[in-house]
């Protein structure tokens, strides 16, 4: 057997096109000789009526050769992927600071982005919502609020020993994609229309812009290669952009691009969600969780979106790792007059889990137990206390092995008491350290989505065309996919061409997204591929008489009893054999079910689980901190590309870190986001990276369900392990005047400070 | 005086007429000449997507001068003289790749791949300026590239291994095609009816400002710049200052550091440091590389924006800026300069010319602190900076001057007052972080609030006793690295 290439550390498909400037992102494509710039003209106001949009000077500018509004839009004015609740252009109420309402096409993108500035806009302004605690005061929500409940939570806590209570501030996050927004649509013969998206869900976008541009769906072709990086923000909002494109390229029979400037991005297009939380918990003197209850109340913005699923997840995992018993958890998804919030990495989750992580922080400290031994004592059980709220039985808990490891590889308990020893002559300097779990359920949570298809095509000189329905967004799902197509077929990787995404390869994907994009798509690639080698082993077998048994692929050679050949030449036999060579996977994802209307079933097909210890330290004169070293060990199941896994378990930790430390999005009070451009939203830079920072990947981890090569997903759990880094530094400004301090996240120096002095937020 | 702009790429002197003179760098490189390796993250120069290499001939010594610069703000006619270098410069004749592009392959430094060529400029330069950086100097070269994809580990793997690699067989460094440009020409470029003009002497700068009062002064472009690409603004007339040669020196004699107002931050810097060494900190937090390559220190005085971080310092220090026009010149002390929001004092036809910075006198105590959400290129929520002269345990002379505070940068007179003659001790900064409550009333906007601001500003003055008496060790941004 030659070496295979599942489980291989090969280098990301693209990356020597990424570091030569070779890879084509969306607006490096050679542009059609007639091509218009497309720009948008956005609300002023938080919420007005609009009585009229006056585009007169906006269509003499120089260069401008058509602009559009709500009614001139030729099909179906909406972007809503799941409720047909949201307008392309907003017809009569702008509802945020940003709303998308006419836009313009013209010859070069400065004269359409100037342009856009000349219209005059008459608004009759209208009372505007600008946080969640108001939009829940006035009952504003987008979607009705839901609850789940297990056993008796009042009850439990009322007859704990002990109760704590808390309100909690937690900040959303943009994506900060480095490539914006971006789509190219280009009309083709016969009403045909080419869109090029930067897009997560290519689908999706193709029905939209159908719909809006009032063609059958046959008529729309989408194809994204790469983006320059989504985490959920080109999930849903791509379509919007790509639908401002079409309708522009319908109207002016012109191919049309419409690019968002970075601030046009952050302002226009929606982020993580922001919540308010409340909590209410009783606990034992061991600190073992009797009853809680959780109220979330999250910004949806304008639309539902993808809200309702987002916030569905925050609900399953306000559990993380622990068991409750009797809990009760309110999630209302909050109306505002601010931008349609989204996916983003952990969708949810990371609220959810950010809530149940301080509870267990708040009950340690107020008992003076170790966080970790509280976390200990909440765990899921392995054969009882195994089951979620939701009704499914945890079946794969490993999360007890990942604690006991971690905390020896990073001698937690040692550097524990260093610390201890360090605060104590140390009057500003003040260290901290926290370990913090993660257990994450993989699989949408709407079973229909858990579906993908994959086109293999096999050529006559025995090289591979692989379609499937995934988008690259940088996770390193092309290469992983073309390394089960290579095992499959037994070719090596160079054999094999990874294509783009193309709605006319693979029709009805869901969305490359809920980290299981190569769970599903390597499972349907896999299919593809057994078929085309089941049809040669039957040629081959025939073609020289010997048992099927006796064909074997390996290395791009094919041996068949006493017989060896190159696969080009087995291939070169079948196609003169009239043996068809390409073929179509589908897989879906088996055992899951789920009841929305009693949240109940097996949502998820398994669970990721993973740890990380954080240590920092703080200076608690401004509430600085650094972050100084980092353990993580992490679950990817028998990793399909190591390299690829760590790449994901890394970035999306510093990426958790960012959101819980230094991004912050902030509002005024006319409800302009006033943090839209790098220059005031600042993400991690290079010198952020913890000073020591140790990753592996949990060995000899083979998923316990049938996923592509016992592999398990890894693009969302890693970015939940940064809540360790948070609570490292609530650990750091624990003082005695301050035994529980009031730390919020963002945990900005501000923040920080505020906590260290008992400031209010 | 010439109208064509000069500069050289991939071994070939490239030749622009009719240049628009606020085009930039990154534009012409993807719209005009469709090299699109080079990407645009957010075209105010704040996320290093559309880095680039530009090469200098030394002015003072042999050899070349590279440096990164962001290409999203720079404008084309900046090019003059010089050698562009993009992503596709590092190609090489065989076809495999330069060793800072394979110790990014070979670390996975790159995910999805658009802030790659950016990473890969400012390696570059990084490999080219330096043979050898520690850790922190890794992250200082990377500070203005932003990755949301990695979370940076694998980049600062590769810059480390990229060392440890054969070197490039073809090197993208054309010498003598530099040397080949007339780069000491004027350039005066009419596009349409807007102008552009790029002197070479003060006295052809001040004439030209007389003539046209209403100019835009350009230096490195790092904030005019952004008033082209955000705000779409059309600049009829602009004088760009990169080419004045008084303007361009640089020295030190026996009482002051005397530094042209068209000296880049990054130049400016090296001496200032080298004099002041407690100002490192504050001037590897100060922007990042590549505005720091770009922005010059007369341009972070002259646009007097109240959160500027440079003045502070220089203010305490006791610095007076020459000021020039056709009238001849003029020197006005720094903490005079300001006179209320974007109200200097400096008349129709001045400039700055020079910025002169006293050399430290014994026993003087100078530091700075900068306080921001993230440490690396953000723009400060406080920065402080003081003075102190002792003599014995009694304050001889403390000076105070704070940004982010007030509507301009400016000294702390009653928290100077409160320890002119004092003891230096705990007691008298108690009084003096009270003082400071009098001397501002700092406004909330989405880098802090106004607590924030008037409650670390005096903490600050506490750390700087700390640090003094030797209490407080290490910084937290320096710790353990």
């Amino acid at each position: 057997m030659g070496a295979k290439a599942v489980g291989q550390s090969l280098p990301h498909d693209s990356a020597k096109l990424h570091v030569s400037g070779l890879a084509a992102y969306t607006d490096d494509l050679p542009e059609p000789r007639d091509l218009l710039h497309v720009a948008v003209g956005m609300s002023a106001k938080a919420h007005a009526r609009v009585r009229r949009i006056d585009l007169t000077a906006v269509a003499a500018a120089t260069g401008v050769i058509d602009t559009c509004v709500a009614g001139e839009i030729p099909g179906e004015n909406n972007c809503g992927p799941i409720i047909h609740d949201e307008q392309i252009l907003a017809a009569d109420v702008a509802e945020y600071v940003g709303h998308a309402l006419f836009a313009v096409a013209a010859e070069t993108v400065d004269q359409a982005r100037k342009a856009t500035r000349l219209a005059r806009v008459d608004y009759e302004e209208l009372e505007a919502i600008l946080d969640p605690l108001q939009a829940v005061a006035k009952k504003s929500f987008v979607l009705p609020s839901e609850t789940l409940r297990r056993g008796d939570p009042e009850q439990a806590i009322a007859n704990a020993p002990h109760r704590l209570k808390r309100l909690l501030h937690l900040g959303g996050q943009d994506q900060f994609y480095l490539e914006g927004h971006i789509a190219m649509a280009i009309p083709q013969e016969d009403d045909g229309l080419l869109v090029y998206s930067s897009t997560q869900h290519p689908d999706e976008v193709q029905h939209l812009v159908a719909a809006a541009t009032g063609r059958p769906v046959k008529n729309v072709v989408c194809i994204c290669r790469r983006m320059g990086g989504a985490f959920g923000g080109k999930e849903s909002q791509a379509a919007t952009i790509a639908c401002i494109a079409a309708i522009m390229a319908s109207k002016t029979g012109r191919a049309c691009k419409l690019r968002l400037d970075r601030d046009d991005d952050m302002i226009m297009t929606g982020k993580r969600h922001d919540f308010v939380i409340e909590y209410e918990v009783g606990f034992g003197d061991d600190g073992r969780i009797h009853g809680v209850d959780f109220m979330f109340a999250s910004r949806c913005g304008i639309s539902a979106d993808l809200s309702g699923p987002v916030n569905d997840r925050t609900m399953f995992h306000c559990d993380n790792a622990y068991f409750l018993e009797n809990v009760n958890i309110v999630s209302h998804r909050c109306k505002t007059n601010t931008v349609s919030n989204t996916a983003f990495r952990g969708f949810g989750g990371p609220q959810g889990m950010h809530a149940i992580e301080y509870v267990i922080d708040d009950i340690a400290r107020s008992l003076q137990l170790d966080p970790l031994a509280v976390r200990r004592r909440n765990f899921y059980g392995i054969h009882e206390r195994n089951v979620t709220p939701y009704q499914q039985v945890v079946e794969d808990n490993i999360i007890g092995e990942i604690f006991d490891q971690l905390e020896s590889d990073a001698a937690y308990v040692e550097r524990r008491s260093a610390i201890r020893e360090f605060n104590g002559t140390s009057p500003v300097l003040k260290r901290g350290i926290a370990m913090t779990p993660v257990k994450f359920g993989i699989s949408f949570t709407a079973t229909h989505l858990n579906q993908a298809g994959a086109l293999v095509h096999v050529y006559r000189d025995g090289t591979v065309h692989l379609n499937h329905g995934g988008t690259e967004m940088g996770q390193g799902l092309f290469i992983k996919v073309a390394q089960v197509a290579a095992d499959e077929l037994g070719v090596s990787v160079d054999k094999i061409r990874i294509n783009a995404s193309d709605t006319s390869k693979v029709p009805n994907a869901s969305a490359t997204a809920a980290s299981s994009g190569s769970d599903m798509n390597g499972k349907a690639a896999q299919m593809a591929c057994a078929k085309i080698r089941a049809r040669l082993t039957e040629f081959a077998a025939r073609h020289y008489s010997v048992a099927e048994s006796q064909i074997e692929f390996d290395a791009n050679r094919v041996v068949a009893g006493k017989s060896e050949l190159s696969f080009a030449e087995l291939v070169r036999l079948a196609w003169q054999d009239r043996v068809q060579l390409w073929a179509s996977g589908f897989y879906k994802t088996p055992k899951i079910h789920y009841d929305r209307s009693t949240f109940s079933g097996r949502p998820f097909f398994y669970f990721a689980y993973g740890a990380a210890v954080a240590e920092v330290i703080v200076d608690t004169l401004t509430g600085e901190y650094r972050v100084t070293r980092v353990d993580i060990l992490h679950d990817c199941g028998d990793s399909l590309n190591p390299a690829m896994d760590i790449g994901q378990v890394e970035g999306g930790f510093i990426q958790g870190m960012g959101w819980l430390t230094a991004e912050e999005l902030c509002w005024n009070a006319a409800g302009e986001l006033t943090t839209h451009a790098p220059s005031t939203y600042k993400i991690p830079t290079c010198s952020d990276l913890p000073v020591d920072f140790r990753v592996q990947l949990l060995a000899h981890a083979a998923n316990r369900e049938d996923t592509i090569y016992r592999s398990k997903a890894v693009g969302e759990p890693p970015l939940m392990l940064a809540l360790s880094v948070f609570h490292a530094i609530r650990d750091a400004i624990a003082s005695p005047q301050q035994p529980l301090p009031d730390l919020q996240a963002p945990a900005t120096p501000e923040a920080v400070l505020r906590a260290i002095e008992g400031l209010a937020s | 005086m010439g109208s064509t702009v000069k500069f050289v790429l991939d071994g070939e002197i490239i030749e622009l007429k009719d240049v628009d003179p606020t085009r930039t760098v990154l534009q012409y490189l993807r719209e005009y000449l469709r090299r699109t390796g080079t990407k645009e993250g957010c075209a105010e120069g704040d996320c290093g997507a559309c880095t680039v290499v530009i090469a200098e001939l030394n002015r003072d010594s042999d050899g070349v001068q590279l440096k990164a610069i962001n290409s999203c703000i720079q404008f084309l006619p900046t090019l003059h003289g010089k050698q562009l270098i993009t992503v596709e410069s590092l190609k090489q004749k065989n076809a495999g790749l330069h060793p800072v592009q394979r110790a990014m392959v070979d670390c996975h430094g790159s995910q999805c791949g658009f802030c790659t060529p950016g990473f890969v400029m400012s390696l570059f330069a990084l490999y080219q300026n330096n043979a050898a950086p520690s850790r922190v100097e890794i992250d200082d070269a990377l500070a203005g590239n932003l990755c949301r994809c990695t979370g940076y580990r694998p980049i600062i793997a590769a810059a480390n291994t990229m060392y440890e690699l054969p070197r490039a067989g073809t090197e993208p460094l054309h010498e003598a095609l530099l040397a080949k440009l007339e780069a000491d020409d004027a350039l005066h470029i009419e596009y349409g009816t807007r102008k552009f003009f790029a002197p070479t002497s003060g006295k052809e700068l001040a004439a030209l400002l007389t003539e046209h009062p209403k100019a835009t002064l350009l230096a490195g472009g790092t904030d005019v710049g952004l008033w082209v690409t955000k705000q779409h603004r059309v600049l009829d007339t602009v004088i760009y200052t990169g080419r004045v040669a008084e303007l361009r020196r640089l020295s030190a004699n026996r009482t002051h550091i005397e530094i042209g107002a068209a000296v880049t931050l990054a130049d400016a810097m090296d001496v200032i440091v080298e004099h002041y060494p407690a100002l490192d900190e504050l001037f590897r937090r100060f922007a990042s590389p590549p505005i720091r390559n770009a922005g010059t220190l007369g341009g972070n005085i002259a646009n007097g924006s109240p959160i500027g971080d440079s003045m502070p310092a220089l203010m305490v220090a006791g610095t007076t800026l020459t000021l020039m026009s056709v009238d001849g010149v003029r020197e006005v002390a720094l903490d005079a300069f300001y006179i209320d929001y974007q109200v200097k004092d400096l008349k129709p036809g001045e400039f700055i010319a020079l910025i002169r910075i006293p050399l430290p006198a014994k026993n003087v105590i100078l530091h700075s602190h900068k306080l921001s959400k993230r440490f690396d290129q953000d723009i400060s929520a406080v920065c402080s900076a003081y003075r102190l002269e002792l003599d014995g345990q009694r304050v001889a002379s403390f000076a105070m001057a704070c940004g982010g505070m007030a509507a301009t940068i400016r000294r702390a007179s009653h928290c100077e007052a409160a320890l002119n003659g004092q003891p230096w001790n705990a007691a008298s900064i108690e009084k003096a972080m009270l003082a400071l409550a009098d001397d501002f009333a700092p406004i909330s906007d989405m880098r802090a609030s106004a607590d924030y601001r008037l409650r670390a500003a005096q903490n600050l003055l506490r750390r700087f006793y700390l640090e003094t008496t030797g209490e407080l060790g290490q910084s937290v941004y320096r710790y353990g690295r």
